[in-house]
Formats: structure tokens, sequence, C-alpha cells
């Protein structure tokens, strides 16, 4: 008899322990890495704007180094904040936005409610329908709007071109339609038997939307009243198109047309300006970011 | 209070017909469980009633009065869903008291409506909570709350215990009777739980394909099941169905399972089968109760044989056990103490005198 000898040992390659944890770390380190990059590129503009606001003019047009600021000055605020025609454009701004907004959510919310809930014929073609009319491109439309406006005024005499309240008309062409996106997937994601509960319970439709969707919807209607604030406060081309009198300009095209004088930028005031008109939308951020996340992270998942 | 009946009542959508015209009586006070299958059209059927879906054709009337196009609001029903439905904003008391706030009750009575609801439940330490912070047994207390503050006409119940876990269930389905006899609303409960239906029920109303199969208090549904469906559904563990043909042996009628096994009939179910025709390809459908293990002196209607278990299931107070039969899987009753194992052989016996004959292809109950 012949003895044979097993080879009891197993493989040879050594185990590794913990390679979870090690994976995890190489993911944090690239995370941070470009989050770390992200955070540069998008802070690196504001500060710099912020620097600049503190410069006097003489130091801007010095050769210095554009990162420090060697005499301080608070000179383009005060300048900014004591002009009338600054704080017009504020004005302007802000009464545009908040109409803008009103009118956008008075006309998105019953709209999506309706979109959503009570299914006609032809609902979901006009969900779709609402959505594309938000993919058209403001530059696209500014030349027929203008148009329109033109005609408008010939026809009945009331001449909307140069008035800031033309904006009030122009601007829900691009808030409505996302607005309503967005309200129609958040009030979709509310249960079927919610309404039906309510209705149930004697609520009618629009008790029901008051009500109930309302409420429990509210972040996704924060999340919509920011967007159309942002959009209606930071829009550039439909109030460089339709105004043009100083006293209707609205902030962002008021900076550009009063603060630059053919080829002389005050640039200190110019970014004094900027930083100021970014204030509003930011302190608003500041105080809704959780509603606002809330609202993105539910169009996310539904719709 | 008031009746509920329904005629004819047809719902189609498209090319389906969901529910293809049932007729339905339901008296005043009575507790009436709508049960079977998903798909079978009891929840359609209920949410007509309710008024959140329209009828194709027929009439639903409530308390006497067509409500065919009656708006739910206008019905007077209050409904309990599967998932509660509650208002998450709303604390337990606005849940409760938001129909009557929108049909503009005094202040006075709504809060003794509510404070009454939340007593009879309960729920009066958790009057001021919102959902999110209730079980969900608590929640669906507050979802019936909300019904019966409003003191409907008719409760209607859209499987309300299905989200619940099986202890829950068992203590919420006794709450439910409670308050129904409490309050002695006409109640329709829709459920696919054949022992919910059982153990709640007035009557209970099978459902099959859009269709009624049978109408009967439990106990009926049990003991006389007008169709090979009825007797599955109904029962658990379900109804056994073996293959037979009736044949007369020395002037006595037997029941022939197979070429080895053949019964004689008792003698009041011999008077019963003794028309029918030899040659009908027949079911002969036994209780798990009805099998059982053998005794050891002969019984009239009590016929003995042998099995070979394939499995059993200790369930403490007795022994369920499963053998097959010629293809057939069978599934018994046995005392614990019968020695049952699986994969052993065991005697067992048939009670014929509580079997049931079925014609094997319209599945009707002889």
């Amino acid at each position: 008899m012949s003895t044979v000898t097993i080879d009891k040992s197993g493989p040879t390659r050594k185990v590794k322990y913990g390679s979870m944890s090690r994976d995890r770390t190489w993911a944090l380190r690239w995370s941070y890495f470009f989050l770390t990059l992200f955070a540069i590129f998008s802070l690196v503009p504001p500060l710099y704007m912020l620097i600049t606001s503190l410069k006097g003019s003489a130091e801007i047009s010095a050769a210095t180094n554009p990162w420090w600021v060697y005499h301080p000055t608070l000179e383009n605020y005060i300048q900014l904040l004591t002009s009338n025609q600054f704080l017009r454009f504020f004005w302007n701004s802000a009464w545009v936005s908040i109409i803008v907004v009103t009118i956008t959510m008075l006309i998105s919310v019953p709209a999506a409610f309706a979109l959503a809930r009570m299914k006609f014929w032809g609902s979901a073609t006009l969900a779709t329908g609402v959505f594309l009319t938000y993919l058209i491109p403001d530059s696209l439309l500014f030349i027929p709007l203008f148009k329109m406006f033109a005609v408008i005024g010939d026809w009945t005499g009331v001449q909307l071109i140069n008035r800031w309240y033309v904006l009030l008309f122009i601007y829900p062409t691009l808030t409505v339609p996302f607005c309503t996106w967005i309200m129609i997937g958040y009030f979709a994601s509310i249960p079927k038997e919610l309404d039906e509960a309510a209705i149930i319970d004697g609520a009618s439709w629009f008790q029901t939307l008051t009500r109930i969707f309302i409420p429990v919807a509210l972040p996704g209607l924060i999340a919509a009243t920011i967007f159309a604030f942002t959009v209606s406060w930071a829009q550039f081309l439909y109030p460089l198109v339709f105004t043009t009198s100083t006293d209707q300009l609205v902030l962002p095209v008021g900076i550009i047309t009063t603060l630059i004088k053919g080829d002389v930028f005050n640039w200190g005031q110019i970014m004094t300006g900027a930083l100021l008109g970014a204030a509003p939308p930011l302190i608003i951020y500041a105080f809704l970011m959780d509603y606002y996340i809330a609202g993105l992270t539910a169009g996310a998942t539904k719709g | 209070m008031a009746d509920v009946s329904l005629r004819k009542v047809v719902k189609r959508y498209d090319e389906v017909e969901a529910v293809r015209g049932i007729d339905l009586d339901i008296a005043d006070h009575e507790f009436v469980v709508l049960v079977g299958p998903s798909g079978c059209g009891k929840s359609t059927t209920l949410r007509m009633i309710a008024g959140l879906e329209d009828i194709s054709d027929g009439d639903i009337m409530i308390g006497g009065d067509v409500v065919n196009d009656v708006p739910p609001k206008d019905r007077d029903i209050a409904m309990v869903f599967q998932n509660y439905a509650l208002y998450p904003h709303m604390t337990v008391a606005e849940n409760m008291s938001f129909g009557l706030r929108l049909k503009h009750y005094p202040k006075a009575e709504i809060k003794s409506r509510v404070t009454e609801a939340a007593r009879m439940l309960d729920i009066t330490d958790l009057i001021d909570r919102k959902p999110k912070q209730l079980s969900g047994g608590q929640r669906q207390r507050v979802a019936m709350g909300r019904a019966i503050v409003r003191n409907p006409k008719v409760f209607l119940f859209d499987e309300p215990l299905s989200n619940l876990d099986a202890k829950l269930r068992v203590q919420m389905r006794i709450e439910i009777k409670k308050v129904h006899q409490k309050v002695c609303t006409t109640t329709v409960y829709v459920t696919h739980d054949q022992v919910e239906a059982m153990t709640l029920a007035d009557r209970v109303v099978v459902m099959n394909h859009g269709r009624i199969e049978q109408i009967g208090t439990p106990n009926e549904l049990y003991h006389k099941p007008a169709t090979r469906f009825v007797a599955s559904f109904i029962g658990s563990p379900a109804m056994n169905f073996v293959p037979c043909r009736l044949e007369d042996v020395g002037g006595k009628l037997n029941v022939r399972l197979t070429d080895r096994l053949s019964f004689p009939l008792p003698p009041a179910r011999a008077a019963r089968y003794q028309g029918l025709s030899r040659t009908d390809k027949l079911l002969l459908g036994l209780r798990p109760e009805h099998v059982m293990e053998a005794r050891p002196h002969a019984e009239p209607g009590i016929e003995p044989f042998d099995a070979v278990l394939d499995v059993t299931e200790p369930m403490g107070m007795e022994t369920l056990v499963y053998f097959t039969l010629e293809g057939s899987q069978l599934c018994g009753r046995v005392n614990p103490n019968a020695g049952a194992q699986d994969g052993s052989p065991l005697r067992l016996a048939v009670d014929l005198n509580n079997m049931h004959l079925l014609n094997e292809v319209t599945g009707a109950v002889l």
C-alpha cells in the first residue's frame, strides 16, 4: 500500500481584511478632491467680486495684486446704496419678482393639481406639453414676443414695451411651465386615497387643493417659489430687450447699462452691484434650503 | 342608518368588465363582507357604492334612493382605506373632525363627537398627535374614528387590516366588531382574507371574476358551499378535492376514488346522490377536519384507509398531515398523539357524513 499525502493547506493568496473600508476611503478621497475643485470654481468669482468691491478705482486700475485689498473702502457700497438710480433698479427687480412669483403660483398650482389629479381627456398630453414649452429657449422667443407687444400697442394703444411691468407678462412664460411641472410631480406623489378620503369627507376639488394638497406639498411649493423668484430676479435677456429707459430697468440690466459708459468699466461699482443683487436670492436660499432640497429630491424620484 | 341595494351593477373599463351585473341587498345594521381573490371586482364594487367609481350599468340604492349620479359627499357614507389615508399635516383630532368642519357643524358638537369616538377607540391620549407619530394600529383606529364621528348611513371598509402585522390584525378585527356592535351602522367590508370575512360578517359575499359566487352566513358558506370556488376559497387549510365516480356495489351506492379505494356512502348521502349518473366525472370534497386518524372501532360513515404521509405540520392542538392519493395532494387533521411523522405510513379515515360531491366540469356542488 502506498500512502498518499494530501496537501491540506488552502490557497496561498493572503486574505484581505477591511477591503470594504479601504474602498470607502478611496471613494471619500475622490469625492473630497472633486468637491474641493468644485468649491474653488464656484467660490472664486464671488470672492473676486467681494475683493474688487472693497477697492477704490485708483487701486483697481493700479497693477497691484488683484487678490489683496491694500486700502479697503466702502466707497462703492455707499455710492450705490445712496444712488436713487440703483435703488430704483432694486425696487423694479423686487416688484417684478414678487408679482411674477405670485402670478406663477396662482396659475401653476391649480394647473398642476388639475393635470395630476382631475383625469380629463388629454390631461397627460397637456402635462407633457407644459414641460416641452419650458424647453424652448428664451433667445428664440424674444423677437416674436417683442413683435406681439408691438402689435398689441398698435392695435389697442396700450404701450407695454419699455415699461417694467411688461416683464410681468413675459416672465411667467418661463416660470409657469417649470413650476407646473415640479408641482405635477409633487402632487402625483401624494397617495390617491388622500383626495378620495377628502372627497368622501365632503370636500370640493378646490377645498381638496387648498386644505389637503397645498399643505402636504408645501416643500414642493416652496421649491417652486424659489425657482420662480430666482428666474425672475436673474433674468437678463428679456429686460435687456423690452426695457430701455433708465427708470424702467431691473437690476441685472441696470448695472450693465449705467455702470459701463462707452469703454469705461466702473469695475468697483459693477462688482458691488452684482454682490448686492445676489444678496436677496442668497438670503432666501439660506432660510429655505431644507425645503428646497426636499423639493428637489421629490422631483427626482417622481414624474 | 340605511339599507344598500345593488341592481345588475356593471363596471366596464374599456373592453374589460370588472363587475358583471351583480345583485346584492344589504339590510339596515348588517355587516356584509365582500371577499374574493385579487381582481375579482370586490374593491371596485365598494368604490362604486362610495361613488369613487362611476357605474357603467345598473342601479345602486342607499336608503331606498338611487345614488348612481350622486357625488360621494352627498351619499352620507364614510370610508376606511387600506393605507389609512390620514391627512399628514393634521392632528388626530383635526383628521377626525375634518368632515364635520367642512359641513360647518358647531364647535361644541364637533368636540363632543370627536371625544366620544376617541374614547370608544381608546385613542384619547393621541388626540393632539400627528399621524406620523402613530403606529399602524393607532393610525387605523384614527381612520375608523374619522368614519365614526360623521355618523354616516353606511361604513365602507377597503381592506383596512392588510397593512397590519398578523397579531395586530386579530386585535383590530375584534375592535372593528366591537365598534359595529356599539354603533350598529350598516357596513360593507372588503377583504381578500377569508378568516377576516368569516369572523366579522353577518353575511359573506364571495366574488370571483366580477360575479357573486355565493352569498350566505359564514357557517352556510363553510358547510354548504354552492361551488367549487367557494368550497376551496373558504376554510384554511382549503378543502381537499379527489376525482371520483359513483358505482353500485351489492345494491349499495359507493364512491370510488381509485382502483383500490372505494367507500360505501352513509344512507343519508346515498339517498341524496342516488339519482346521479354513474358515469359523470365527479370530485369528492372533504374538509381537512374530515380526514382524521382511524378510530379503533367502526363508526357509520367513517371509512378507514392507509396513507403514507409526505409532510406533517405540528400545530400544537392538532397536526396537519399531507399525503398523496392517486396524484391528488390531500390534507388531514390528526391528533398530535396519533404518531404522524414525515414519510411514515399512518392509518387515516374519511368522514363521509360531511362529504361534498361536486361536478368536475361545472364545479357545482351536487
